[in-house]
């Protein structure tokens, strides 16, 4: 191992966080992809992969990716939620490995909602 | 690299080891494979939580959801349900207690709630085994600061206005030491920096859990140090009971030293820092620090009379700063993010946090890092979750043996270096201990005056004889053998020896003993006047009692207790009321501790 100079560390810490810091819990964008029964069947595990891939592309790490439950429209499977923090977040359905990396890059990365292959904005009320 | 959705955070600091956790990891990862998640789900090993009652812990990331009391079989489960299907298993969640409705987050739980994370920054968040994770999180970020925009004595005004002060017991202003070590014989000769990581009071584990939760966060610290006293070399004192943290010591000073962080011309800027690690022999003087400086030099562990101060005089008679663990990891992040930021937390002469090992009579046993000033009652009710199975808190003991006994009188006593030691007690390295009804103030005395006695090395005469006579004294007080003279003897040795002792361990010594006379005396009274134990501990002054009622209607006379006395001094018959002879009755407690029908009554 060769020994570092001080630009070395801010390298090392730059490479580091990118992978540990989806341990403050606090990213940018949440998306969860529901995996229910349902969602598995519907082929939600490739939407994750596919999820995951393409942030690898981008290099990206302010973005969480989460799973949840069934969402109760299982007709509608796979599906995913986008959440920008501080905006409402949108429901997607129906989804394909395609329509799921096009929905990454239109609304995660460009902030713009995909109206094409959304259900609505907003969630249930949960109180 | 493809960046993992979720980091499982699984405890393996010393306490969840030793339930296993290990194992779990293995589980789990065989599990998440099993499912097809190892390239999505990450299992990390960080260092210890804290809520050492509810180990073996893991936390989920990012979603912060906190699993207690982990066992090998709940992991099929909670891999499919959770990290597959993202349904949280509620059943591994945290209760508190008394309610029913499980709290599924780390940040809602009320035992995480209240403390305030400096010293123990990356507790949980890292893995202490990789000196990456610690850059990650700005690790060694401050050296790099110390090393090139500072001066050393940027460094020492920097620390000294911040208001730090030592963590290891007396409460020592940190940057003035350094100032008096760098002052002293002015770079002329050769001084050293040393860890004092000796921590031997009876439940205390603050410094253990900082080492084996962020080792780095110690080393960046004495580097610092180090620059601004003018060393170059460094030792780490460590209790030998303490083999985790010794194993993480040591991978974190090979690592950096590989990387250059220790060693000779550091990240090449010409400073040269290495640093040693000393394992003790388990002497607890030894963590006083002319007896570890004895120690660390090969010699018998025994204190020196001060002055010379090590600051003068310390190891082969160079001038050595030494500064407790916790001290030392609050080091950098004062250097980082300044004196102002850190002197604004806490009172107005403590200043910064202080770890915890909250301990004994409590729901929530484990380690706690609060701001400066919070009042016991916080700690204990809040952060604590109160006394377990409804019983009534009496006293919390601080500052280990060294310490005193604060009573329910001062629970809105705000925790600092001045007010506890107005209360008769000292903060110590940290230990809190809290006793509930049940327990008897003599007892506590006599136990804490057990461990220094023991341990007392025997050098100067008031410690050596004064805590014999002292525990001579408790000990006929608890058999019910105590005059009020011995009460007077008892005090006024106490005083002397907290005068004459040579080294803080006699100095201290007698807190206790002071301290429950303070605040208990009415206890000691009633052993002496009336021969009877309050709290019912001192067995000897117990008189057991067979309630005939409750024996024959409860009971139908089952003669269980007949059976287990060892004296035979119970006499009586099937379905009639049983008898206890008293000039037979050794006072062991069997009788009343095998009765299922609580039918035998202490007296």
């Amino acid at each position: 191992m060769t020994k570092l100079k001080i630009e070395d560390l801010a390298k090392i810490q730059e490479k580091t966080k990118r992978l540990t810091n989806l341990r403050d819990g606090a990213g940018r964008v949440k998306i969860t992809v529901h995996m229910g029964t349902c969602g598995i069947a519907a082929g939600a595990r490739n939407i994750m992969s596919s999820l995951l891939s393409e942030m690898e592309k981008h290099n990206i790490s302010d973005v969480i990716v989460t799973t949840s439950g069934c969402a109760g429209l299982c007709s509608r499977e796979p599906m995913a939620t986008v959440e920008i923090v501080g905006e409402s977040p949108v429901k997607y359905v129906d989804l394909t490995e395609a329509k799921i990396v096009e929905i990454f890059n239109k609304h995660v990365l460009g902030g713009e909602v995909v109206t094409d292959y959304a259900l609505a904005v907003g969630s249930e009320r949960t109180h | 690299m493809k960046p993992y959705r979720m980091h499982l955070m699984v405890c393996a600091g010393t306490a969840c080891v030793s339930n296993k956790s290990y194992k779990i990891k293995k589980v789990l990862e065989e599990e998440i494979k099993k499912q097809g998640l190892e390239d999505e789900v990450a299992v990390v090993t960080t260092g210890c939580n804290g809520f050492c009652a509810q180990g073996p812990l893991m936390v989920v990331q990012p979603d912060g959801v906190f699993y207690q009391l982990l066992k090998e079989e709940d992991i099929p489960h909670l891999v499919e349900e959770h990290f597959l299907k993202g349904r949280p298993v509620k059943e591994k969640m945290y209760v508190p207690p008394e309610e029913k409705m499980p709290i599924p987050t780390m940040d809602n739980i009320d035992f995480f709630k209240y403390q305030r994370l400096i010293a123990l920054r990356n507790r949980g968040l890292i893995d202490p085994e990789k000196i990456d994770e610690y850059i990650a999180r700005d690790g060694y970020n401050a050296l790099v600061k110390a090393l090139t925009e500072m001066s050393p004595d940027d460094i020492i005004r920097e620390v000294k206005t911040s208001g730090l002060r030592g963590r290891g017991g007396a409460g020592f202003p940190t940057g003035l030491k350094w100032e008096l070590t760098r002052a002293s014989e002015n770079g002329e000769v050769e001084k050293y920096i040393v860890c004092n990581a000796d921590e031997g009071d009876p439940g205390a584990f603050m410094d253990r859990s900082i080492i084996e939760s962020d080792p780095h966060s110690v080393l960046e610290g004495m580097a610092i140090g180090a620059r601004a006293i003018g060393a170059t070399k460094g030792f780490i004192y460590i209790r030998h009971e303490y083999p985790l943290a010794l194993e993480r010591l040591n991978k974190a000073i090979k690592q950096a030293c590989e990387y250059g962080l220790l060693g000779e011309n550091i990240l090449d800027t010409g400073f040269n820092f290495d640093v040693d690690v000393h394992r003790g022999a388990g002497a607890f003087v030894c963590g006083e620090e002319t007896a570890l400086l004895a120690a660390l030099e090969g010699r018998f562990g025994e204190p020196r009379p001060r002055p010379p101060y090590p600051v003068e005089k310390g190891l082969w008679g160079k001038p050595t700063n030494i500064n407790n663990v916790e001290t030392w990891a609050n080091v950098p992040i004062i250097i980082s993010r300044g004196s102002k930021w850190f002197s604004e937390i806490g009172t107005e002469t403590s200043k910064g946090t202080k770890v915890f090992s909250l301990v004994g009579k409590i729901n929530n046993t484990g380690l706690v890092e609060v701001p400066m000033g919070i009042t016991m009652r916080d700690i204990v009710y809040k952060i604590g979750g109160g006394i377990p199975d409804g019983k009534e808190f009496k006293a919390v003991q601080t500052g280990g043996p060294s310490g005193g006994c604060i009573p329910k009188a001062l629970l809105d006593l705000p925790v600092d270096y001045e007010s506890l030691t107005d209360a008769g007690s000292m903060m110590g390295s940290g230990g809190m201990v809290v006793m509930d009804e049940e327990t008897c103030m003599v007892d506590v005395a006599r136990y804490f005056l057990t461990f220094t006695q023991d341990e007392s090395c025997g050098k100067c005469t008031p410690c050596r004889e004064g805590t014999k006579r002292m525990l001579e004294i408790l000990t006929k007080i608890t058999q019910g053998e105590g005059t009020e003279e011995d009460l007077q003897l008892l005090e006024e040795l106490a005083n002397e020896v907290k005068k004459s002792a040579l080294c803080g361990l006699g100095k201290t010594a007698p807190n206790p003993v002071l301290t429950t006379l303070r605040y208990f005396r009415d206890e000691y009274e009633t052993h002496i006047r009336e021969k009877k134990c309050p709290a019912h501990v001192c067995r000897k002054l117990n008189v057991y009692t067979i309630d005939p009622e409750i024996c024959v209607t409860k009971g139908h006379g089952c003669g269980v207790c007949m059976r287990e006395c060892p004296e035979g001094a119970i006499a009586g018959e099937k379905n009639k009321p049983h008898r206890i002879e008293q000039d037979k009755c050794i006072k062991c407690g069997v009788c009343y501790e095998v009765c299922r029908f609580k039918a035998i009554y202490i007296q």
